[in-house]
């Protein structure tokens, strides 16, 4: 017989009544290699193991004060997730008593007479057993130890993002959303904010991927974003900077799908940018219908900066319509048998809707009956237009002291075909405005009054485009067609903006002038119309004589003078 | 011969995992076996004498002594009879069983306390070269 080492000693446990049996099993067992501990009963061997916690028990069943099958269930429930194999000793034969043994916890048994071959078999049988447990356990805090690293990290990353993200207006009153609080490493991004004309830019938009990749794009898009938009920049501008953004850093496989729209109270339409987002919805409460606000584009990141397509689609609305922005992970639920929510179904709900509020709620209790459970990237987001004086956009907030305020000086451009194409050169100017400290406090006028002359001396003016084609829902369509085709097409004329800032007692008084190449129009006639904010068309005009002072029109219309007049600073 | 009292098969196995402890091993198994004897004359019923027939049957195998180990199984399961009918007739039969296991350890006894000798001259012997 040879002394047979195994890799690593165990403690084991002898628990046996009979002292020879005992005596000879701990022969065989330290033989081979092992420590040994021994009980004469039960309840012994209860206290052993409570105190040197052997690795192994050999267990006699039929013992005198506590027998095997009590021993083993109190040393069972005292190992807890620790295997502590059990081999029952016994020359039990009976299939009954055999199942006992098992069902007291045991391991095995070894039959009497002991077989010293089959006994050290057994032995590292359930030291492997044992230590594969070991190792399950031991992973398995581990992996518990990295999820609790990952969900700290993903706090981290989400309390630092929210900074970013909620730095815009989702809290609007005219904005419902709905978003899983951990949708960022989801990929889904919701961000909003306001122009400095009081326009509102919203974006929905869906990284592909998961986890912590799926998030990374989201802070430079949100910069992107909220940078442009406080700036003046219109949606196409924004477009081009966040897909060339994105497009350079990540890698070809990651892009971001993407709704964007810029709903502007004071003309009352929505322009839309989709790029591989499901079906928007708009809808008109008036009329009940929902217009279908389909991708055109692909999404951001995917197409380099000389191919990306930035135009834009424009919608009129009327005061409490509604825009509806979903996620794919509304539709692209799926129920147990792999069907998918769909589209269909989607609309069946917006059919069954009575009470707008109460859509999210439909909706999501729809995927609840559809599925049985919620999924955690669905996100929805409702903007709804209201009258441009309810809602009040943040005062911007400036760092210079106004020490260095400019005062008297004046300044002009020309900008021609191939510039008015794509430059949106109306940022630049305000950025120079609101360097006079006395403007700032109307900005958001200043920039709407702006606004208002540059595109009514580009479409009215320069591409020809007549306003009254905006009286209906069609026309309004068939106008930014047009634009979008004459502006494709312009080879030549410009439009002139001169500036002029001047003191004035303790304020100052700033003149804009914009002029165009067009054929001008009938001054007087448009004049002579009411100061009438409901219809869709000829809206520029009443908004510039509203917003600004002593706005005329000279040269048949070709040229726009506004001025707006500051008080001494407090 | 001794061969339908003792395994001698077994019992050099035992030695050579015992190697020095054999003796002791052998005394350890007359001595429990003395309190196992006195355990079935005292044991109150069936169950208690059942158990202990087990018992002792488990040790006579481990040690070799098939007859004795023979023994204690056949009163193992007469008691399991005796538990599930309890005819008085087989009271008689578990006389007769014990007297003959009390006889088969006479038997055997001795038979031990010779291996016992045989095995420690031995080990002086082994010990003196």
């Amino acid at each position: 017989m040879t002394n047979v080492q195994p890799l690593e000693p165990l403690t084991i446990l002898i628990a046996e009544d009979s002292a020879a049996d005992r005596m000879l099993l701990s022969s065989i067992v330290r033989r081979q290699g092992h420590e040994v501990l021994t009980a004469a009963n039960g309840a012994e061997a209860v206290e052993a193991f409570r105190f040197q916690r052997p690795q192994l028990v050999l267990m006699d069943a039929m013992m005198p004060v506590m027998d095997g099958f009590e021993a083993a269930r109190q040393i069972k429930a005292l190992a807890g997730e620790t295997l502590v194999p059990i081999i029952f000793l016994t020359s039990l034969t009976e299939s009954e008593a055999l199942a006992r043994c098992l069902e007291a916890g045991g391991d095995d048994f070894l039959a009497k007479p002991y077989n010293q071959v089959i006994l050290a078999a057994k032995i590292k049988a359930m030291d492997r057993l044992r230590r594969l447990q070991a190792t399950v356990l031991e992973q398995r805090d581990q992996i518990a130890r990295h999820h609790d690293y990952l969900l700290n990290e993903q706090r981290v990353a989400k309390a630092v993002f929210d900074k970013v993200a909620h730095s815009g207006c989702l809290n609007a009153p005219n904005i419902r959303y709905l978003q899983s609080p951990y949708a960022l490493f989801n990929g889904d991004l919701l961000l909003a904010a306001f122009t400095p004309a009081g326009d509102m830019h919203v974006l929905l938009g869906d990284f592909t991927g998961h986890g912590l990749p799926a998030a990374v794009g989201a802070m430079p898009l949100a910069e992107v974003f909220y940078g442009m938009t406080a700036k003046g920049y219109g949606l196409s501008e924004t477009l081009r900077e966040m897909n060339a953004k994105l497009k350079r850093i990540l890698p070809v496989d990651m892009f971001c799908c993407a709704t964007l729209l810029c709903l502007s109270f004071q003309r009352r339409s929505v322009e839309v940018w989709n790029g591989g987002m499901p079906d928007g919805y708009l809808h008109s409460i008036a009329s009940g219908e929902r217009t279908p606000l389909t991708a055109r584009h692909l999404p951001l990141g995917v197409l380099s900066p000389q191919t990306f397509d930035d135009r834009t689609e424009v919608f009129p609305m009327a005061v409490g319509d509604r825009v509806f922005l979903l996620s794919d992970g509304v539709i692209d639920t799926c129920d147990a048998n792999e069907q998918l929510f769909g589209v269909e179904r989607l609309q069946r709900v917006f059919a069954a809707n009575r009470r707008p509020d109460q859509l999210f709620e439909e909706i999501e209790q729809a995927l609840r009956d559809f599925r049985g459970e919620a999924r955690d990237d669905v996100s929805m987001v409702e903007v709804s237009l209201l009258e441009a004086a309810q809602l009040s956009p943040p005062a911007l907030v400036y760092s210079d002291s106004g020490q260095s305020c400019p005062l008297d000086w004046s300044v002009s451009f020309e900008f021609r075909a191939a510039t008015l194409k794509r430059f949106n050169p109306l940022p630049y100017l305000l950025q120079l405005l609101l360097e006079v400290h006395g403007l700032r406090a109307q900005s958001g006028a200043l920039y709407s009054v702006l606004a208002e002359l540059y595109s009514n001396a580009l479409e009215h003016g320069v591409l020809g485009l007549d306003s009254s084609l905006k009286r209906d829902a069609s026309g309004f369509t068939r106008y930014y067609q047009q634009r979008n085709a004459r502006l494709d097409e312009l080879q030549d004329g410009y439009v002139r903006v001169h500036l002029q800032v001047a003191p004035k007692g303790e304020g100052g008084c700033l003149t804009i002038r914009v002029e165009d190449s067009g054929k001008g129009f009938d001054v007087d006639r448009v004049m002579a119309r009411p100061l009438d904010g409901a219809r869709l068309s000829g809206r520029g005009v009443s908004l510039i004589r509203q917003l600004s002072r002593n706005a005329n029109w000279s040269d048949d219309g070709r040229s726009a003078r506004v001025e707006f007049f500051w008080e001494a600073l407090a | 011969m001794a061969d339908t009292h003792l395994d001698r098969d077994v019992l050099s196995a035992l030695q050579e995992v015992m190697e020095d402890e054999y003796s002791t091993l052998l005394d350890t198994f007359l001595a429990d076996s003395e309190e196992r004897l006195s355990q079935l004359h005292e044991a109150g019923d069936a169950k208690a004498l059942g158990a202990t027939a087990h018992s002792f049957k488990g040790s006579c195998g481990n040690m070799g002594a098939i007859r004795l180990e023979q023994l204690c199984k056949e009163l193992e399961q007469m008691c399991s009879e005796l538990e599930q009918r309890s005819e008085q007739k087989s009271l008689e039969g578990i006389q007769k069983l014990i007297s003959e296991i009390d006889s088969e350890f006479a038997i055997i006894r001795p038979l031990y306390e010779e291996e016992r000798q045989r095995s420690l001259a031995d080990s002086a012997t082994v010990r003196r070269f």
